[in-house]
């Protein structure tokens, strides 16, 4: 089985790789792009039958810094 | 007063904070990250700068879960001392050792040069060298080094006067122009500039000094 652990930035958290993504695009001539938050996708290839809690204690401990970063886990 | 200075893959400055900690009169062991323990009677640990593991998922995140790192946790819940830098305060930071995290830097840049900081408070075994409001100059040498915390813990570090020291002109965006805070227990210091680096003359200036002479001179006395 396969899980894919979605990594963003929370809502407040400064995010200045993603404010200069925006700034590329606006000077590629992409108008109306009002904000970019960059985040980051793990996939895991898993053993079949592996409990959604188990990825779920893996993104607390190591995968997101939750200080910083919310996770969701999609089960493939 | 016996230091151990942890060495994970692709740390750069362990040597370098390994002889500042010999010049101020240390006995210095140096302990690789697959090892499980802390030499016997260990007054301080130094967890220092680098890329550990190639800053691979976030700076320190893999450090964080290394063997050795349960140990230099264990030593900080008993009360023992902590030296964090650059990366190694990010490392304490992901261990959760001290609150908050390192984003990176607001302008994008990484950051190499001298800056000037403010010592916020006196008091602490890592700072009892200075004087609170003291300015000093060391170099800084990081990409992510912007301090972020919630607001109730920035609170909490500046009422409980736990901010060693503040940027002068804060270079990384930093919140509150942090750039070293204390445990509450006062026995952990993190920060991002590099006092190992600002240390003897061949250095261009010797305000880092004074941290590594007062930490021996009160921990030789614990």
């Amino acid at each position: 089985m396969k899980a894919r652990v979605h990594i963003m930035l929370k809502t407040g958290v400064l995010d200045p790789q993603g404010e200069a993504v925006r700034n590329a695009l606006g000077s590629l001539g992409f108008d109306g792009v009002n904000s970019v938050r960059q985040g980051k996708v793990i996939e895991l290839d898993l053993k079949d039958g592996t409990d959604e809690a188990i990825v779920n204690d893996m993104c607390e401990r190591l995968l997101a810094n939750t200080v910083i970063e919310s996770y969701r886990v999609e089960i493939l | 007063m016996h230091a151990a200075v942890v060495v994970f893959p692709g740390s750069n400055c362990d040597r370098d904070l390994a002889v500042a900690l010999e010049r101020a009169g240390a006995r210095v062991s140096m302990v690789w990250h697959k090892d499980t323990s802390m030499p016997e009677g260990v007054d301080l640990i130094g967890v220092p700068g680098g890329f550990s593991f190639g800053d691979y998922l976030r700076c320190g995140a893999i450090a964080a879960n290394s063997p050795i790192c349960r140990s230099v946790k264990d030593h900080a819940d008993r009360g023992g001392y902590v030296l964090g830098v650059c990366n190694g305060f990010q490392i304490l930071t992901e261990t959760r050792v001290l609150p908050g995290t390192l984003l990176r830097n607001a302008g994008l840049k990484y950051i190499c040069r001298s800056v000037p900081l403010t010592v916020t408070t006196a008091d602490s075994a890592f700072t009892n060298g200075y004087v609170a409001g003291q300015s000093i100059t060391v170099p800084i040498a990081h990409h992510d080094g912007n301090y972020h915390a919630d607001a109730e813990t920035l609170r909490a570090l500046a009422a409980e006067d736990r901010i060693a020291f503040r940027y002068g002109d804060n270079p990384n965006g930093s919140a509150d122009d942090i750039a070293g805070i204390l445990s509450a227990n006062r026995r952990v210091l993190g920060m991002m500039p590099h006092p190992e680096r600002m240390a003897e003359a061949a250095h261009g200036g010797t305000d880092g000094a004074a941290m590594f002479v007062g930490l021996v001179r009160q921990l030789e006395h614990a």
